[in-house]
């Protein structure tokens, strides 16, 4: 393939340009890069947060900033990271920008709908930070009643009208996943041939669409709460404070799957694709996505919670023993995605097995509250799910820009990230279970030590986020030219040019095969154009 | 405690710390294990299986039976004796033996104060026995706090409008750190303190020393006296409202036909918000007591309460 044609090719990037034509866009792949685009902000901005609240805790004195601020900072970090950063993130940038090419459609089946959900986001996304700017938010991101509702005399209302907003942002999203994962699949596309990223994102859509109106009414309620002083949360009005966390937690429990299922599904594309084998039990992958999800409703009477937690943990067991499975016999390289996958693996089994700790009872009660908490989810939604975005980032990057981001210097991100996000994190069990609570601006001097090397992490892990920023932005420009697949890879999105047209296939393709066909040499096999297969 | 300069594991100083931890251990191995076994797995078959042609397709393999049922009964067994080893310790941790000492803590932003039955109140700090069961009655004035003392293994939520109980059992003398676990406000992590343990002979000297300490129950005596409940609760049911002696732990048949247990919560309920259970036979004309009494007020009251109770039983003796 030579320069000029490549150049002269018609695609949705060269289509038409301006401003106008990507604000209005209806084009799924256009709308992931105006997600991608958003989210990478958020996430940059909730980084800051992170890198302030961890110098202030290099010393067990509060020097650095006030109590004050440090509550808005932790409280700002948690709400920019999980609202604005780790729900929209897989699902709105790759999951926007893939589902269609995997299924063999022209786009989601409502486009109009793909991109009014952008801009209810960015909506939602000005009011929390508008919040921000007059000065912040400090109850948590978990915004416990009574004191977000009476006591807290910051700028709460107006941060969860903005998650309320970006709710349904989601639902929108989910819904056009779902449809069009049912609607619009290609000839040949059974259920059973869908990747299991198609799979992941369907699970993850349903949770979108019965858990969202949860969180965004319960969220409503602390504003009308403020506002007018309903007093449904407010013992002194006969409310009950512990109602909010019963709600609250009906759907922050399933969102913890929102963030972490479509990272399940990335990393199953990426195994399979650099070990060259089909993925090991392929159902077993697809159905533990969807018990996932199910027994995510849960109850909080204690008992229940703790059994729900511990089934929970089956399904994520099945899938780290199916990826490992899938390494078994196989042709294994070692690009920046695949390392970003095998580090997920690590990383997840880690977050999974402290997640036992507190789904035990008897555990439960001494490390709840503490730092083991911190670092439990944080190896689960950045140890995992972040690893997981920036892998399928990097692994679907020649498709989305038709060029190669600089090979040696991904990989050195990537193994600079996963040292200095264990080295952030893994010192925090240890405190946890010292007892050192977590949103402590100040701390006894006991805990000093395992802060510094905490902090130390985090430092080397802000350098392996600034890395991918940056070579990511340059290969926009610079990058080799990447063609049609750039990793051999056998899925649907493959077979068609990079970066794609604007239809994304010139013929409507016809699935002869499953996406982990990697015994074969010829993708022929697997896909045939409509004509061909009705000779 | 450790050479590497900070320590690795808290404290044993309750009788729950050792229960707590051999779960630990338990729950660390099982993670040790898993995740080296996973460890060996991925890096022998990232060595063995390498890339070494472009050329190789490796046969599929599409799944085996067998192996997906022992990676789904395996972890589903270990779950399953982790819960129930965790519900009996929770079990344990819920329900206070009969005859601890009971202590009340109030807790608001953001300090921790308690009184001891015989009166002397502290803040910030509490002094407890060792080697005997301590029950903690606990409520908020304002917003959730929670109560936890890492040394001991033990926590919990207290919460505005309620009581809620902790107990534990010190099994050796010293000072333990006492945190607020639950964010607060602003100065969350300034709401620590200390346990102070003292062997029982010392804790007996330290609660009679200090300034001479009037006893909960006769500071909730003179309450029921200052605020007029005397005038309608009189002992012997002649009053317009119904006599309270004895009343802790009984059951009250109500208006409605239900009948409930008069514990803690009953009676702060009833000062605070007399028309929401009213006691068969008897009209609801009771005023709420609300802003004139303080959450420490209610607890002394409910201590007298309790101090009428055993009157009764030595009355019924003679």
């Amino acid at each position: 393939m030579n320069g000029p044609i490549e150049e002269r090719r018609q695609h949705y990037l060269n289509v038409n340009y301006g401003l106008k034509s990507w604000l209005l866009t209806t084009d799924h792949k256009r709308i992931a890069w105006l997600y991608l685009i958003v989210v990478t902000f958020f996430f940059f901005v909730g980084g800051l947060f992170a890198t302030l609240i961890r110098l202030e805790l290099l010393t067990p004195q509060g020097d650095l900033v006030q109590a004050e601020t440090y509550n808005k900072l932790f409280t700002m970090h948690g709400v920019t990271m999980i609202f604005f950063f780790l729900i929209p993130s897989i699902p709105a940038v790759l999951g926007n920008f893939l589902i269609p090419l995997m299924i063999g459609a022209r786009d989601l089946a409502f486009p109009r709908l793909n991109l009014a959900s952008w801009y209810i986001y960015i909506l939602g996304g000005l009011f929390t930070l508008a919040a921000a700017a007059a000065g912040g938010v400090d109850t948590g991101w978990t915004f416990y009643t009574p004191y977000s509702s009476i006591y807290s005399n910051t700028h709460v209302a107006l941060t969860v009208i903005g998650i309320f907003i970006t709710g349904f942002s989601s639902i929108l999203t989910g819904l056009n996943f779902i449809v069009t994962i049912h609607t619009m699949r290609a000839p040949g596309m059974t259920w059973f041939r869908l990747p299991l990223f198609v799979w992941a994102h369907y699970a993850t859509s349903i949770i979108f669409i019965l858990g969202t109106p949860v969180i965004a009414i319960t969220l409503a309620l602390v504003a009308l709460e403020r506002l007018f002083g309903l007093g449904i949360f407010n013992p002194e009005l006969g409310g009950d404070p512990l109602l909010f966390q019963h709600l609250f937690w009906f759907y922050s429990h399933p969102a913890v799957y929102i963030m972490i299922l479509p990272g399940m599904g990335v990393i199953s594309e990426l195994i399979t694709c650099f070990s060259r084998k089909r993925v090991f039990g392929y159902d077993f992958i697809a159905f533990s996505s969807l018990a996932m999800f199910v027994s995510g409703q849960s109850v909080y009477a204690s008992m229940i919670f703790s059994l729900l937690s511990m089934l929970v943990a089956i399904p994520s067991a099945i899938k780290v023993f199916n990826w490992t499975a899938t390494l078994y016999k196989g042709s294994i390289s070692f690009d920046a995605p695949m390392l970003y996958a095998l580090g997920f693996i690590g990383l997840f089994t880690i977050g999974g097995l402290t997640g036992l700790f507190l789904a035990t009872l008897g555990v439960d009660v001494h490390v709840h509250d503490t730092y083991f908490v911190i670092a439990h989810f944080h190896y689960i939604m950045v140890g995992s799910a972040v690893m997981a975005y920036l892998g399928g980032i990097h692994f679907w990057w020649p498709k989305m820009t038709g060029r190669k981001y600089p090979e040696p210097l991904a990989r050195l991100a990537a193994v600079i990230i996963f040292l200095g996000f264990n080295l952030t994190f893994f010192p925090q069990f240890v405190l946890g279970y010292l007892g050192m609570p977590r949103r402590y601006h100040v701390y006894p001097p006991e805990f000093q030590v395992l802060n510094v090397m905490s902090t130390a992490g985090a430092s080397i892990l802000a350098l392996g986020y600034v890395l991918p920023l940056a070579y990511l932005i340059w290969s926009l420009r610079y990058g080799a030219v990447a063609g049609m697949n750039a990793w051999k890879a056998r899925g649907l999105e493959w077979q068609t040019p990079s970066p794609p047209p604007t239809d994304n296939f010139d013929v409507t393709p016809v699935v002869l095969q499953e996406a982990y066909a990697y015994d074969v040499d010829e993708p022929e096999v697997i896909y045939a154009s409509e004509k061909a297969a009705h000779v | 405690m450790s050479t590497l300069g900070f320590p690795l594991f808290p404290e044993q100083a309750s009788t729950m710390a050792p229960r707590v931890d051999q779960l630990y251990y338990f729950l660390f191995g099982v993670s040790v294990f898993f995740a080296t076994l996973i460890l060996i797995l991925i890096v022998t078959f990232a060595v063995k299986y390498r890339r070494r042609s472009d050329d190789e397709r490796p046969r599929p393999i599409s799944g085996n039976l067998g192996l997906e049922i022992l990676w789904t009964l395996v972890p589903l067994s270990l779950t399953l004796v982790m819960f129930v080893w965790g519900a009996r310790l929770y079990f344990i941790t819920f329900y206070p033996p009969s005859d601890a000492l009971e202590i009340n803590v109030v807790a608001k932003q953001w300090m921790w104060k308690a009184q001891h039955a015989e009166g002397r109140a502290e803040i910030d700090e509490l002094h407890i026995p060792t080697g005997r069961p301590v029950k903690l009655i606990m409520t908020s004035q304002d917003v959730i706090h929670d109560f936890f003392v890492p040394a001991f293994r033990v926590k919990n939520d207290v919460l505005p409008g309620r009581y809620t109980t902790l107990w534990f059992e010190a099994t050796k003398p010293g000072a333990y750190r006492l945190f607020c676990s639950q964010y607060c406000g602003t100065q969350h992590s300034g709401m620590i303190g200390y346990i102070i343990a003292l062997e029982p002979a010392e804790f007996q000297a330290w609660l009679s020393g200090g300034a001479t300490a009037v006893s909960m129950a006769t500071a909730g005596e003179n309450l029921f006296q200052k605020l007029g409940c005397v005038s309608c609760h009189a002992p012997n049911d002649t009053g317009r409202g119904p006599s309270l002696v004895g009343l802790l732990g009984k059951a009250v048949r109500l208006q409605s036909g239900a009948s409930v247990i008069a514990d803690e919560d009953y009676i702060r309920e009833s000062i605070l918000n007399p028309q929401a259970k009213i006691v068969a036979g008897y009209q609801p004309i009771m005023p709420t007591f609300k802003g004139l009494i303080s959450e420490d007020g209610i607890m002394q009251i409910i201590a007298y309460l309790k101090s009428l109770k055993r009157e009764e039983g030595a009355q019924v003796k003679k």
